[in-house]
Parts: C-alpha cells; sequence; structure tokens
C-alpha cells in the first residue's frame, strides 16, 4: 500500500482543533508516511445528509470526490466521516453512474486513520509516550458502523505511560448525533451524561475517541459540570512522546 | 391504541427525563436483554451468520406476501378455519364487532397483540358492552391503570411494584402487597375466572406459515395457549408482514425472535395453531378466525426504500439497545409501536409529517441494526424518512415545506464549496468566538460548553502545506 496518503481533515477538527489534525500529520510522518494536505477540501457532507438535504449533501461530497480523485490513499481521523464516504456516497449517488463510481473508488481508498495505521500498515506501536489513566469511547460509526473496535485499543496498548481501564458500555452512543444534539438537547444531554457516569465510573482521568464529534460533545458538557477529566482525540495521544502530557 | 399522538414527543421525553424510576427500570431491562440477545446470537449452533440468512429469507417472503398470504388463505380455510383479510383497522375492527355480536359474546380474553393495539379493537368492543380481559400479567396491569403499553414485550416495565400494589389494591380488591409472586399469584386469581366465562379470546400471531397453513403464537405465562383454546371462538389478528413461506424458516425464525427478545433459546409456551377443534379432539375452540391486516402496510411495501421495514419480527431486541428509548420510553412515541422499529413504523402507517420527531429525534447510532436478528437497517430508513421530511415525496404526498432550514443547508453548502468563504467564516467566528460563549445560544447551552475556533483551519495552514513539501521528498 502506498506510502503516499492525504489527509482529510474533518469540518469539526480543522477550525476547533488544528492541533489534532497537527498530531495526525506528525503521527504519519514519524512512521514515514508521505503526507499530501489539499488545500481544496472542506467537508464530506454529513451534516446535510444525516438531516436529509441530500442535494446540498452532494454537492460538497462531489466537491470532495474532486479533491481526492487522485489520491492514492486517504486517511481521515474520523470514523463518522468514512462511513459517510464508504457507505453512504453510494446512497447519495445512487441514480448517478458516473459520480456512483467514482464515489466507491475512492470510498476503497479511504481509510480512518487507526484501520489505516493497523490493518494497512500494520504499525501497533507508533513511538508514543502518555503518562495517563485512559478509559476509551468507542464512536457509533466508528464501532458499528466500520467495525473498527480493535484497531485504536492495539494501537493505545503499545503507548508507553498509558494506563488502561475499559468503560461499561464503551459503545454505547455519546447522545452527540449532530443537529440531533441542537434539536433535542434534553434527550442529547441525558444520553451524554449517561456516557460521563460510565467515564467517571473507571476512575480515569483521561477519555479518549476517535470521532471529534462525540469528544466535542463530551467535553463541552464535562466543563458545564467542572469536570477535571480530559478528553483527547487518539491523534493527540500517538502524536505525544514526552513524558508529561 | 385509538389515536396515535406522535407529535407529542418533545413534550412526552422532557417528562420522561424528569421520571428517575423509568430510567431505572429501562437501565436494568437493558443491561439484562440488550447485551443478552447479542450473546444468544453469538451462542447459536449455526453462529451469529444466522441472521444473514434470516435477512435474506425474511426479504424472499416480503417478496412473495401476495402468493404466500393466498397459501396460508388456502390451507387455513381447509383446515376449517376463517380467514379475513382487513383493508384497514376500521374493517378489522368491524369484522370483530360483527362476530361477536352474531355470536353473542359477552367476555373476551387477549393474549398480548400489538396489532390488535394498533387497531384499538379493546375500546371498540368495550363500547359494545363486551368485557376485554388482557392476560398477559404486563398488559393486564396497564389495562387495569387505564394506559397504553411502553414496550413492545414488557408493557409494564414503566410501572413499581408498589405501583402495581396500589392498583391491584384499588381494582381488583386485593389487600396491599408488593411483593411479586403474591401479585402475581391474585392477577392468575383473577384471570383464571376470566378465562372460564369467555366466549372469545383474541391473540396476536407472532408468525405464520403459508406452506403447512398455522399461526404460531409464543409467550412465557401460558395465558395465550388458555386463551387460544379455552373460549369457544378464537381470533387471532396478524400484520400481513407476519408471514413465512415453510415450516423450516418459521421454526428459524421463531428461535432468532426469542433471541432477540428476551435472549431465550425458545419462549415458555410455543403454541401452533391451523384451524378450529378437529373431531374427536377434546381441547380447542368451536371456531377460528385469522384476520389477516393491511393498513397502509401494502403502501409500504410499494416503496421500495421503506420495504425493508415489512421484515421485521416484532421482536422488541432494538429497543432494548437503543439509548433514546432507554431514556425517553414508550409512550414518547404515542403510538402502539415504539423504540427505533416505532420511530420507523409509525410515521409511514400514521402520517410521516406529523411524526418528524420520531425519526429526528434519534441519534443514528446504528444500535438497533446490531442487535436487529434479521438484519433490518433501521437507520438509514430513519435518513430516509428525514430525507423525506427534507426534500418532499411524491409517493407519500409530502411537500417540502422548511425554508429556514432548507436556506441554512444551502448556506452552508456555498460555504463548504468555496473555499474563500470558508475561510472568512472561520476567521468571522473565531473573532466573535468570546462573545459566542458569552451567549446563551437555544438548544446547545445552558447544558453544555460552547466550543472556540481556531483562527486559522488546519488545511489553510502554512504547516499543513511545509509537511506536505517536505515529505513528498523525504521518505
Ligand atoms: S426491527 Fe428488528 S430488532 Fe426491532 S422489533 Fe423488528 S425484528 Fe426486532
Amino acid at each position: 500500500m502506498s506510502r503516499i496518503v492525504s489527509v482529510f481533515v474533518p469540518c469539526l477538527m480543522d477550525a476547533p482543533h488544528p492541533e489534532t489534525a497537527r498530531s495526525v500529520v506528525t503521527v504519519l510522518r514519524r512512521i514515514g508516511v508521505s503526507v499530501n494536505i489539499p488545500k481544496e477540501q472542506s467537508c464530506c457532507g454529513q451534516p446535510a445528509y444525516n438531516n436529509g438535504y441530500r442535494r446540498e449533501a452532494a454537492r460538497v461530497a462531489r466537491r470532495f470526490l474532486k479533491t481526492f480523485a487522485s489520491a492514492r490513499a486517504i486517511v481521515c481521523p474520523s470514523g463518522s466521516c468514512v462511513h459517510m464516504i464508504r457507505h453512504e456516497y453510494p446512497v447519495l449517488f445512487a441514480n448517478d453512474a458516473q459520480w456512483l463510481r467514482l464515489a466507491e473508488e475512492i470510498g476503497k481508498r479511504t481509510f480512518e486513520l487507526t484501520e489505516f495505521l493497523v490493518d494497512v500498515l500494520q504499525v501497533t506501536d507508533v513511538g508514543a509516550c502518555y503518562p495517563a489513566k485512559a478509559t476509551y469511547h468507542d464512536s457509533c460509526h466508528l464501532a458499528r458502523g466500520l467495525g473498527i473496535r480493535s484497531q485504536p485499543r492495539e494501537l493505545l496498548s503499545n503507548v508507553r505511560g498509558l494506563q488502561w481501564v475499559e468503560m461499561k458500555d464503551s459503545d454505547r452512543c455519546c447522545g452527540f448525533g449532530g443537529a440531533f444534539s441542537i434539536k433535542y438537547p434534553e434527550i442529547s444531554t441525558a444520553l451524554c451524561d449517561d456516557k460521563i457516569e460510565n467515564i467517571r465510573n473507571t476512575g480515569a482521568d483521561t477519555v479518549i475517541g476517535c470521532d471529534m464529534g462525540c469528544l466535542m460533545h463530551i467535553a463541552a458538557r464535562l466543563a458545564t459540570t467542572g469536570s477535571p477529566i480530559h478528553v483527547r482525540h487518539i491523534a493527540d495521544i500517538l502524536a505525544h512522546t514526552g513524558n508529561a502530557p | 391504541m385509538t389515536t396515535p399522538s406522535p407529535e407529542h414527543y418533545p413534550q412526552q421525553a422532557k417528562q420522561a427525563l424528569s421520571d428517575p424510576i423509568l430510567k431505572k427500570a429501562l437501565k436494568g431491562l437493558q443491561d439484562r436483554l440488550g447485551s443478552g440477545a447479542l450473546a444468544a446470537y453469538r451462542n447459536l449452533p449455526e453462529g451469529e451468520g444466522l441472521r444473514h440468512l434470516a435477512h435474506e429469507i425474511r426479504k424472499a417472503h416480503v417478496r412473495n406476501i401476495d402468493v404466500l398470504l393466498a397459501t396460508l388463505g388456502r390451507n387455513i380455510r381447509s383446515h376449517g378455519g376463517n380467514v379475513f383479510f382487513a383493508r384497514d383497522a376500521a374493517a378489522a375492527t368491524d369484522y370483530v364487532l360483527n362476530l361477536a355480536r352474531e355470536r353473542g359474546v359477552r367476555g373476551v380474553v387477549k393474549g398480548k397483540s400489538m396489532t390488535s393495539e394498533e387497531i384499538g379493537i379493546n375500546a371498540a368492543l368495550e363500547k359494545d358492552g363486551i368485557s376485554v380481559t388482557e392476560t398477559d400479567l404486563g398488559e393486564f396491569i396497564i389495562q387495569l391503570a387505564g394506559e397504553h403499553p411502553s414496550h413492545i414485550i414488557a408493557p409494564a416495565i414503566h410501572k413499581t411494584r408498589e405501583d402495581i400494589g396500589r392498583l391491584f389494591e384499588k381494582t381488583i380488591g386485593i389487600p396491599y402487597t408488593d411483593d411479586p409472586p403474591a401479585l402475581t399469584l391474585a392477577a392468575r386469581k383473577y384471570l383464571r375466572t376470566r378465562f372460564l366465562e369467555a366466549d372469545m379470546g383474541i391473540t396476536g400471531c407472532n408468525l405464520a406459515c403459508a406452506q403447512t397453513g398455522q399461526i404460531a403464537l409464543v409467550s412465557n405465562e401460558g395465558n395465550i395457549r388458555l386463551s387460544t383454546t379455552l373460549p369457544r371462538i378464537h381470533v387471532a389478528i396478524m400484520g400481513m408482514e407476519r408471514i413465512c413461506a415453510t415450516l423450516d424458516e418459521q421454526l428459524l425464525l421463531l428461535r432468532l425472535l426469542c433471541r432477540g427478545a428476551s435472549a431465550q433459546k425458545m419462549g415458555g409456551y410455543v403454541s401452533f395453531i391451523a384451524g378450529p377443534r378437529k373431531d374427536g379432539f377434546r381441547d380447542g375452540p368451536e371456531e377460528f378466525h385469522l384476520i389477516v391486516l393491511d393498513n397502509d402496510r401494502s403502501r409500504i411495501l410499494a416503496d421500495p426504500v421503506f420495504r425493508e421495514v415489512l421484515c421485521c419480527i416484532r421482536c422488541g431486541g432494538c429497543l432494548n439497545v437503543c439509548p433514546v428509548y432507554a431514556r425517553i420510553g414508550g409512550h414518547t412515541y404515542g403510538y402502539a409501536y415504539s423504540g427505533p422499529i416505532g420511530a420507523v413504523i409509525t410515521p409511514l402507517l400514521t402520517g410521516i409529517e406529523r411524526s418528524k420527531h420520531l425519526y429526528c429525534g434519534e441519534t443514528l447510532c446504528g444500535a438497533c441494526k446490531d442487535i436487529c436478528p434479521v438484519g433490518i437497517d433501521l437507520p438509514r430508513m430513519l435518513l430516509a424518512l428525514r430525507n423525506i421530511h427534507a426534500e418532499g415525496s411524491r409517493r407519500w404526498n409530502i411537500r417540502p415545506n422548511h425554508l429556514l432550514e432548507s436556506l441554512a443547508y444551502g448556506i452552508w453548502a456555498q460555504l463548504m464549496t468555496r473555499p474563500k468563504l470558508y475561510n472568512a467564516a472561520i476567521r468571522l467566528g473565531h473573532e466573535l468566538s468570546p462573545l459566542i460563549q458569552r451567549l446563551h445560544l437555544p438548544g446547545w447551552t445552558p447544558q453544555r460548553a460552547i466550543p472556540s475556533l481556531a483562527k486559522r483551519r488546519f488545511t489553510q495552514s502554512p504547516m499543513s502545506q511545509t509537511s506536505t513539501g517536505e515529505n513528498r521528498h523525504g521518505s
């Protein structure tokens, strides 16, 4: 498999968390992967798609496909974007043979970060060191949609200094769900509180995940309760090599 | 259920969220049954893959539904039973009412049936002066309380034993107790008399088999067996999609049904009923009537996107894993069917627009698809319903009428396809971040803090471009 990859940075990471995007690049470069970051990228189209606005979603999706058409491999640090590209684009372009073909081709070349590291490159140790007691949240599209559960765990188990503890129902939804979290804030936060309770019960000081949406949601809820628990994207853990985070 | 009320979802949800007893009950239920079902699939001798086979089998049943139903009808009639194909709820209730009048029925005992809930048969019979008694313990409790079931297989899950103790004291006149065995015994004693007095038993049908011309009914309390054998008339009501082609397929699906519903290999009682009592037999009713209910299912069948939902065997498994259902309970969905399956079929049966909260108020987490014994892709259908809501549909006679929302997504699409505009918007967002964070953003705050934006997107920063340049030649 290609050692040159194009990175697709999810919109929820690009502006709110540029430092995490930088971590993605750092990790890939550290293991000798060449990274290309197309400037024309924006979003996979998921926000509109999930709310039923398929015309708008298709416009944005076409732009994504054009931007990455020539990429040999696309790496994206988000289970939900990869799920969108791999499994929802075929639905979105079902009646558009030309775009459908491109979407299916690109879908096969698009990988979630941990999937790319472990399944494609067969790398499970990226030389990271991150002293913390951590637990891992399985995001919905990543775990159930793409079946990626062991890959992040393998990577994390090789991070020096990281003490590991599983939470109960780690793959239960955190209640984000995009616009759902705004349209039904009470239900959304109730679900988030269930998640936070499971996180707290582990005694971990850090919760790690692979999807910025969930992480932002959990962090935003934790912030209002004044909790000291840190919320980290897996890329930030894997990029870290020093002592104290 | 006489009047569906899916439009009250937001208010009902808020009410349910503040109910700690409901929360505890549903958590207990999900902890027991949700993970139990997944384990039960793993323990299948044929392996988990059996569910894929079941999915294909069910799709074939739905594809051949016309032939299968005709065969079922023929075979049941040849066994001396009656079959009535009811176009809608009114036709089905009229059939039962007329039958009850003609045969002088005064008392009816019922086995648990969501389809009977869908057509509102209890109210119709009671209006005619006929007494109706639910005989499933949970349904019995709900009936005494004058409520509707809140779970497909655990209808009274929202009630505590103290609630039930007080209810029994008030309604069936036993001294107060909250001891479950004592309560169960009291119900049993009360129900025994009703069974013996009843002229008619009404049940649902878990799955029918065309080849053999019988219906199968599963229960854990034995009440369905009594309802189908003691009264002189037995009426079974089935949604028209609950049909299998062969006995082997019916058995396979019953095994999956019990695993999905309650993590059991098989329910405590399984009855196969092919018609009335045969000459020379001592048990069974004098008459057997099967009502096959359409009630807009044909409309679903005609739609290639939603047809798959007719594969559902109503095990209730998806309710046992849905995180949203766990917090808002069954009543919030405002119809006989709740949870993820309700969020898809209630809109299709009662109106897509009026039920918009049902399919918008789910997180698309996919747990329902994961547990479904017949592999129905409910999240895909929630997305399809949202699409109809947003963009309209001629087939379902829905016009797009969400101007503001579609305008917002239009602007968003503009931003996402014009990098300069997008970058400018981010810069503006960054400048306004401190202000926005102090504002009360309805929908997000006060429950959650507002994240801030960087000045520049990572993908537009020189750093991101350098790393490209360096590496192109680097490795
Ligand atoms: S959708 Fe699947 S899990 Fe839900 S009730 Fe139907 S068969 Fe059971």
